[in-house]
């Protein structure tokens, strides 16, 4: 049992629990109401977050908390280290922009009564992120990842058409067959380890794999590794179960777009690193042949990601081929199997979440000046017409090619020196990191180009930041996101090697 | 054979009415009840044009397999190896389970410390007689409390897809409520009106009893949403608002996961931060004892029947 508890400890239970009672209490209320619930619940967890990171931080070492009356293998249980709490934070902040960016489109695509029912799923969504993230306990990930599927499907859906549903369908399918490769796999781990608890698991894991593979539970950890692997590599769209993507986000609501690409997939990765470092033990990961198919489907997908948004000509589904290359990076970061490459995986999760809700809520912008229409013939010289989401696109463009001071050059410079120091695969990781980005350029600077070509007479209207201040704010906020994460990347990179030091 | 009874008193009695009914000489349902064939649904003309107009779209557009001999080729591809994944994937998992330890034996990895306390120390430790309701509503009291929320978030997603906002078309749904199916259905209604009661007795006691016996909130609540299903099978959504429509069933949604939060919490805090617990125990084997358990079980059970009622009603009509 712990001695006496700081309040602030307190904080990660807190912000779970206030999402999920937000979720609970909007349900019997109105949209608008139900909006700014969410708005305040998103402020205070923003704050609970900042204040755990910086208690974590000043300790310097990790703290569990457990979560009723009975200690951890028998209860359940929280683990807070530096990493988890920033993520946490991260994510919170990325939510609430997203939502602040995307709210013009809520009331214009979603029916009137159904606003309510999508501050819900926000709610629940968020409650399910975070618990992910500080949970110790495999199960209680899984109940989680649950929540996190159904509310995502929901976020697809609330904008009724055709192509949503359509999508929400096809997300929903794939979705639950990755949860179910995920549950058979935890089912197995349970069956040849006896825990559901992670540092529990961990160290039997250890055990059979200092037995060899002349130890009984051999065959079936090298199964369990590779069925676990592929249920989240489904779940957050590596390259060839990618196939759900681009439907999914390209044509739902803004918010939601920015929120599944920024947040879900990213939330899945997470647990996925959570997994590789405290059930089934770096080195263990490490060993297995798992780690080599992880890094190969990396690169594929940072190759054939950029082919497919080349040849798209819808600026949102763009943006989401674009989604799959960029989740081959971190794929192929977490498949060099060294300390460096799952740092730069790391960060480039926080840069392209930072990133990608950027362009989908800029795109929105140029979108809705060139008369909705989403052909990139269409929105020529839409940077004019509405010149903040022009230069929000700008900006996130060249941090997705990864130009110095924006965030996506921090982390294709840590993917460059993580391939570096790896032998084998630093040949291949390298080539492809060369050919992703030239792809990453011909098909966004082709977009910012494009955008900024001047045309004659149009008949399409312009606007100014000022009619939507919520926008504009939530793009400056962005901006300045992306630029924090490129220019001061030494304290975050900092605060990722102490987190995950604190991991293992 | 000599009759007791003169034929006009024989006619007064059950047997005259059940012998005649048996006969097949008169059916006492003729009239009483709505005996019309059920209408076949029709679809109409511009329906049908309209999704075969969609249909050639589709074929023409995306699928053209007639002139793409690519996409043909590749949906073929496509095919055979889903057939081929789905082969290994099986194989490959059947395989693993030959490996895992047997069920039930002795040297099971799971057979250790963590099992050894929930089946020697639950009862005195939860109040429970129950082991498993124990075990996931005291000790692993987050997880469930997360399955609820699944619920919950489940019944969100079903109104999104379902739930009729547009005035005209939830008035539309509402004439048509019972298109499809016999109204007043005297046999169903009889049969309800003795079912019903005994159904929500039951679920209630399922509920109350689940730290007691086999059950709990999730059986018991599934069991009372039956019993309201019936209902509103046999006499109709106009009878069943007066007890439970749209308000208290929010109502009854919202106070019940509020409670389970805030117990939740409650119980979460003060073992975390070592503070004493003041929820007793009460007596093994009493109704009103086992702690948290007692309150959650109730919380769970409302919650769970009103999941059940939603997703029948929002299939039904598209409202509650």
């Amino acid at each position: 049992m712990t001695g006496q508890m700081e309040f602030v400890q307190n904080f990660p239970c807190f912000s779970i629990m206030l999402c999920m009672f937000a979720g609970i209490i909007s349900s019997a209320l109105k949209g608008k109401t139900a909006k700014w619930v969410n708005m305040a619940v998103l402020c205070m967890n923003i704050f609970m977050s900042a204040a755990t990171l910086a208690f974590v931080a000043a300790k310097g070492e990790f703290y569990v908390y457990v979560m009723g009356q009975f200690p951890a293998p028998w209860g359940n249980e929280l683990r807070v280290g530096v990493l988890e709490a920033g993520m946490a934070l991260f994510f919170c902040i990325i939510m609430l922009l997203s939502l602040m960016g995307g709210r013009h489109k809520l009331l214009q695509e979603v029916e009137e009564g159904k606003h309510g029912l999508y501050y819900i799923l926000t709610d629940l969504m968020l409650s399910s992120l975070l618990a992910l993230i500080y949970t110790n306990d495999l199960f209680t990930a899984y109940v989680f990842v649950e929540i996190n599927t159904i509310s995502a499907c929901g976020l697809i859906m609330i904008r009724q058409n055709g192509r949503t549903i359509e999508a929400a369908v096809r997300y929903m399918i794939m979705s639950l067959l990755g949860s179910g490769l995920f549950l058979i796999g935890l089912c197995m781990l349970y069956d040849i380890t006896g825990h559901l608890l992670m540092s529990n698991i961990e160290a039997k894991v250890r055990e059979i794999y200092l037995a060899g593979a002349g130890g009984s539970y051999h065959i079936p950890l090298l199964v369990t590794i590779a069925v676990i692997s592929v249920g989240l590599a489904i779940k957050s769209a590596l390259f060839p179960f990618h196939a759900w993507l681009p439907d999914a986000y390209g044509y739902s609501t803004v918010s939601s777009a920015a929120i599944l690409s920024s947040l879900v997939s990213k939330g899945y990765i997470f647990l996925l690193f959570k997994i590789i470092y405290r059930v089934i033990g770096f080195e263990v990961f490490h060993d297995s042949k798992i780690i080599d198919a992880l890094f190969i489907f990396g690169l594929m997908g940072m190759i054939f990601g950029s082919l497919s948004a080349i040849k798209e000509n819808d600026v949102r589904r763009m943006i989401a081929f674009s989604s799959i290359a960029q989740i081959g990076y971190i794929y192929m970061g977490i498949g060099m199997g060294t300390e460096a490459g799952m740092v730069a995986s790391v960060f480039h999760v926080l840069s392209h979440a930072a990133t990608k809700s950027l362009l989908f809520i800029a795109a929105i912008g140029l979108t809705d000046v060139s008369g909705g229409s989403r052909k990139l013939t269409e929105l020529t010289g839409s940077g004019y017409r509405n010149k903040m989401a022009g230069a929000a696109f700008v900006a996130g463009s060249l941090s997705m090619v990864g130009v110095p001071l924006f965030s996506g050059f921090i982390s294709k410079l840590l993917f460059a020196q993580a391939a570096v120091q790896n032998d084998v695969k630093m040949l291949p990781a390298l080539i492809v990191l060369g050919i992703s980005t030239i792809l990453n350029a011909i098909y966004f600077m082709k977009t910012v180009i494009r955008i900024y070509t001047p045309v004659g007479k149009t008949e399409y209207f312009s606007v100014t930041c000022k009619e939507n201040k919520v926008y504009a704010l939530a793009l400056v906020c962005f901006i300045v996101l992306n630029v924090f994460l490129g220019v001061l990347s030494q304290p975050v990179m900092n605060l990722i090697w102490t987190g995950l030091n604190m991991f293992a | 054979m000599s009759r007791l009874k003169s034929e006009e008193e024989y006619e007064k009695t059950a047997a005259f009415h059940f012998f005649r009914w048996l006969s097949g000489s008169k059916d006492y349902y003729v009239g009483n009840m709505e005996m019309q064939p059920q209408e076949e649904y029709k679809e109409e003309e511009a329906t049908i044009q309209e999704r075969m107009r969609e249909q050639q779209m589709i074929r023409d557009k995306v699928y053209d397999t007639q002139n793409n001999k690519w996409l043909f080729r590749f949906r073929w591809f496509y095919r055979i190896m889903a057939a081929v994944f789905c082969a290994i994937l099986g194989v490959l998992l059947i395989v693993t389970v030959s490996f895992l330890p047997p069920t039930g034996g002795v040297a099971k990895p799971d057979n250790n410390e963590v099992a050894a306390r929930y089946i020697e120390r639950g009862m005195q430790e939860t109040g429970a007689v129950n082991i498993v309701t124990g075990m996931i509503l005291t000790y692993r009291a987050f997880d469930t409390f997360g399955e609820t929320n699944v619920l919950f978030i489940a019944t969100c997603c079903v109104m999104i897809m379902l739930m009729a906002e547009d005035a005209e078309l939830k008035k539309r749904e509402l004439l048509n409520d019972r298109r499809y199916e016999p109204k007043n259905d005297a046999i169903l209604q009889g049969v309800a009106t003795i079912l019903v009661p005994v159904i929500f007795i039951f679920g209630i006691y399922i509920i109350l009893n689940g730290h007691l016996s086999p059950g709990g909130g999730f059986s018991g609540g599934a069991t009372i949403g039956a019993g309201l299903i019936l209902y509103v099978s046999a006499f109709g959504f106009k009878k069943t608002q007066r007890f439970f429509h749209e308000g208290i069933y929010k109502a009854a949604k919202v106070t019940a996961l509020c409670m389970y939060g805030l117990i939740g919490i409650y119980y979460y805090v003060t073992g975390a931060n070592g503070l004493e617990n003041h929820i007793p125990l009460g007596i093994p084997g009493h109704i009103v004892s086992a702690g948290i358990i007692f309150p959650i079980n109730i919380c769970v059970g409302i919650e769970v029947a009103c999941t059940m009622y939603a997703f029948y009603a929002l299939f039904r009509r598209g409202g509650l």
